[in-house]
């Protein structure tokens, strides 16, 4: 009898895990489609578009990177995506951290008025302010440079949030200890707080990265060199570049995406717990 | 005790809360503040680069002008259109998912990742890819499995104006969903489990577990994922920009292509600023709707 039982639900167990894992595999089709086309001959990726061959390398070749490589400054473009990121990612960990300690944990005379501030910007999209901020930053000189993509997305009402309510949690006691040695603010904050509150900075990278990485519209309004674009933009205007060839824009998509799936694999225990306090802590 | 020596005040300037602030605090009012309050001044005024007319004060004209902008109007009704379709599709699926790949099974990790991935990349990648799925023809990916399946026969899914918007929803979703799923799943994972063994207990099977212990315990992050889409729905920009411009006619325009249009291919900056307005307005809705069905579930709790 539970015997039986104990078959029946195996075999429901085998037949939940074949349901999940081949819904999975049908999500990932097009990705799937975009690595076989980057390894096909140009035209293959069309002409075979329309049967299971548009899902394998029927005629493996390297040739479409090779392009890449040759018709745009691939290199360029990614090193500009990294810089940008490395320093909203960068800046926004220091000055939002630093916000978010000294709301959570200090009193000061004005504090309740910039918790205020702060919560009131979280509103704020970028697409609200984009059009202005683009004049702004023309008459600062910013057109076709990194800071201009940079410095606008460093200090970040969401980080701001997320360190107040993580710091607002943090364990008294270890502060404590510090101040009773004469530490100061700063040098608690540096040397105590942030080496503990290592998901904190992860959770604010991740989501930082997930934000700002895939940014089209800014750049698109605020750059017109290749010398500064990143990525996303690479990608559409290699796309209207002249002869279109599938392969190439697939082998494009597939190079640039690699960083953020390694990225993410390796550090997929921290992404997960990132977006759970994002979505579930609040 | 006298931890304040001689570097005393230089040191205590230094350690003052304000100043740990401060860097945030300048940022985000002269790159978020300023620009906002420009873009509410602006949109009262006739401001347009290059034109001979001298700046003025034109009050809400910007305002009614927009109101009888039959484009305008289209674009908002697609952002409504695109919100009311995509959230709660969306959500659903992100649901689905994330109840499919909880608990332990063979080819979890496979499940997990391949859901997630989508999600890592960003919006313009995938418009640009989606549009050799979308080619016209028999010859397109997605016409060729519509034939397959015997449900459509070929057709040019982006210059249509009846299937253009589904097809940017589609695409967006694919894209979307990842995110929501991870979301969604951290707070499954969160519920206590004896919720769910006293309810086993009280006799309640599946589907009325799901219904009197996950949904309610999962009302906040849910919230979350609903106010999220939302807004995104109507930030929506990057694949109008890049697969249809706003085509075919008025079909896929949006609140954002449109202020972007005006501003950078008409010049008209008071106009452009205008629609951003609006955009805020909405956003400010929706994040109040979410703020507070957020609360009702703070003080049921």
């Amino acid at each position: 009898m539970s015997a039986r039982a104990t078959r029946l639900r195996r075999a429901l167990s085998s037949a939940r895990s074949i349901v999940v894992v081949v819904a999975a595999a049908v999500w990932l089709l097009p990705a799937v489609f975009v690595v076989a086309g980057s390894f096909k001959p140009d035209a293959l990726v069309l002409s075979e578009a329309n049967g299971w061959r548009a899902l394998w390398p029927s005629h493996p070749t390297l040739s479409n990177y090779g392009d890449v490589l040759r018709r745009v400054q691939f290199g360029r473009i990614l090193f500009n995506s990294f810089v940008i990121n490395l320093g909203i990612v960068g800046g926004g960990l220091v000055v939002n951290s630093l916000a978010g300690y000294a709301l959570a944990r200090l009193r000061f005379r004005g504090r309740a008025l910039i918790l205020a501030i702060v919560l009131a910007l979280l509103v704020v999209p970028l697409e609200a302010i984009a059009v202005p901020l683009f004049y702004q930053m023309t008459v600062l000189g910013g057109r076709d440079t990194y800071w201009a993509q940079i410095l606008p997305f460093v200090a970040n009402a969401f980080s701001v949030y997320l360190f107040y309510s993580f710091f607002l949690d943090f364990p008294r006691e270890l502060e404590e200890a510090a101040r009773v040695d004469g530490a100061s603010t700063l040098r608690t904050f540096v040397e105590v707080v942030v080496p503990n509150s290592a998901p904190a900075f992860a959770s604010v990278t991740i989501v930082t990265l997930l934000l700002y990485w895939g940014l089209y519209l800014w750049p698109l309004m605020i750059t017109s060199s290749v010398d500064v674009r990143p990525l996303p933009l690479g990608l559409a205007s290699f796309r209207t570049l002249p002869p279109l060839q599938w392969g190439d824009i697939m082998a494009f998509a597939v190079m640039m995406v690699v960083p953020a799936i390694v990225l993410f694999l390796a550090l997929q225990r921290w992404f997960v717990a990132g977006i759970a306090t994002v979505g579930v802590k609040r | 005790m006298s931890s304040v020596r001689r570097s005393g005040r230089a040191a205590r300037i230094l350690d003052a809360p304000l100043l740990l602030t401060l860097p945030a605090l300048v940022g985000l009012l002269l790159f978020v503040g300023l620009p906002f309050a420009l873009a509410v001044g602006m949109s009262f005024t006739n401001l347009r680069l290059g034109s001979p007319l001298p700046l003025e004060w034109v009050g809400l004209e910007q305002y009614t002008r927009l109101l009888g902008d039959e484009t305008f109007r289209r674009a908002l009704v697609n952002n409504a259109y695109f919100a009311a379709v995509i959230v709660p599709v969306q959500t659903a699926l992100a649901l689905a998912a994330a109840l499919a790949v909880d608990g332990s099974f063979r080819g979890r990790g496979f499940a997990r990742a391949a859901f997630f991935i989508p999600a890592l990349f960003p919006m313009a990648m995938v418009a640009v890819v989606w549009e050799l799925i979308y080619a016209p023809g028999a010859q397109g990916p997605l016409n060729a499995v519509g034939q397959a399946l015997g449900v459509w026969m070929p057709r040019d899914f982006l210059r249509d104006p009846v299937l253009a918007m589904p097809s940017l929803m589609v695409l967006s979703v694919w894209q979307g969903m990842g995110l929501q799923m991870v979301i969604l799943l951290a707070g499954l994972q969160a519920i206590p489990r004896d919720l769910y063994e006293s309810a086993r207990l009280d006799g309640a099977g599946a589907w009325s577990r799901f219904v009197h212990v996950t949904l309610p315990q999962l009302r906040n992050p849910l919230v979350f994922v609903v106010v999220i889409t939302a807004l995104l729905a109507f930030r929506l920009f990057d694949q109008v920009q890049i697969l249809t411009r706003g085509g075919p006619g008025d079909a896929t325009t949006t609140v954002m292509y449109e202020a972007v249009t005006a501003a950078f291919t008409r010049q008209q900056v008071g106009a452009a600023s205008a629609m951003s307005v609006v955009f805020f307005c909405v956003v400010v809705l929706i994040t109040a709707l979410g703020r507070r069905a957020f609360r009702q579930e703070a003080s049921t709790a």
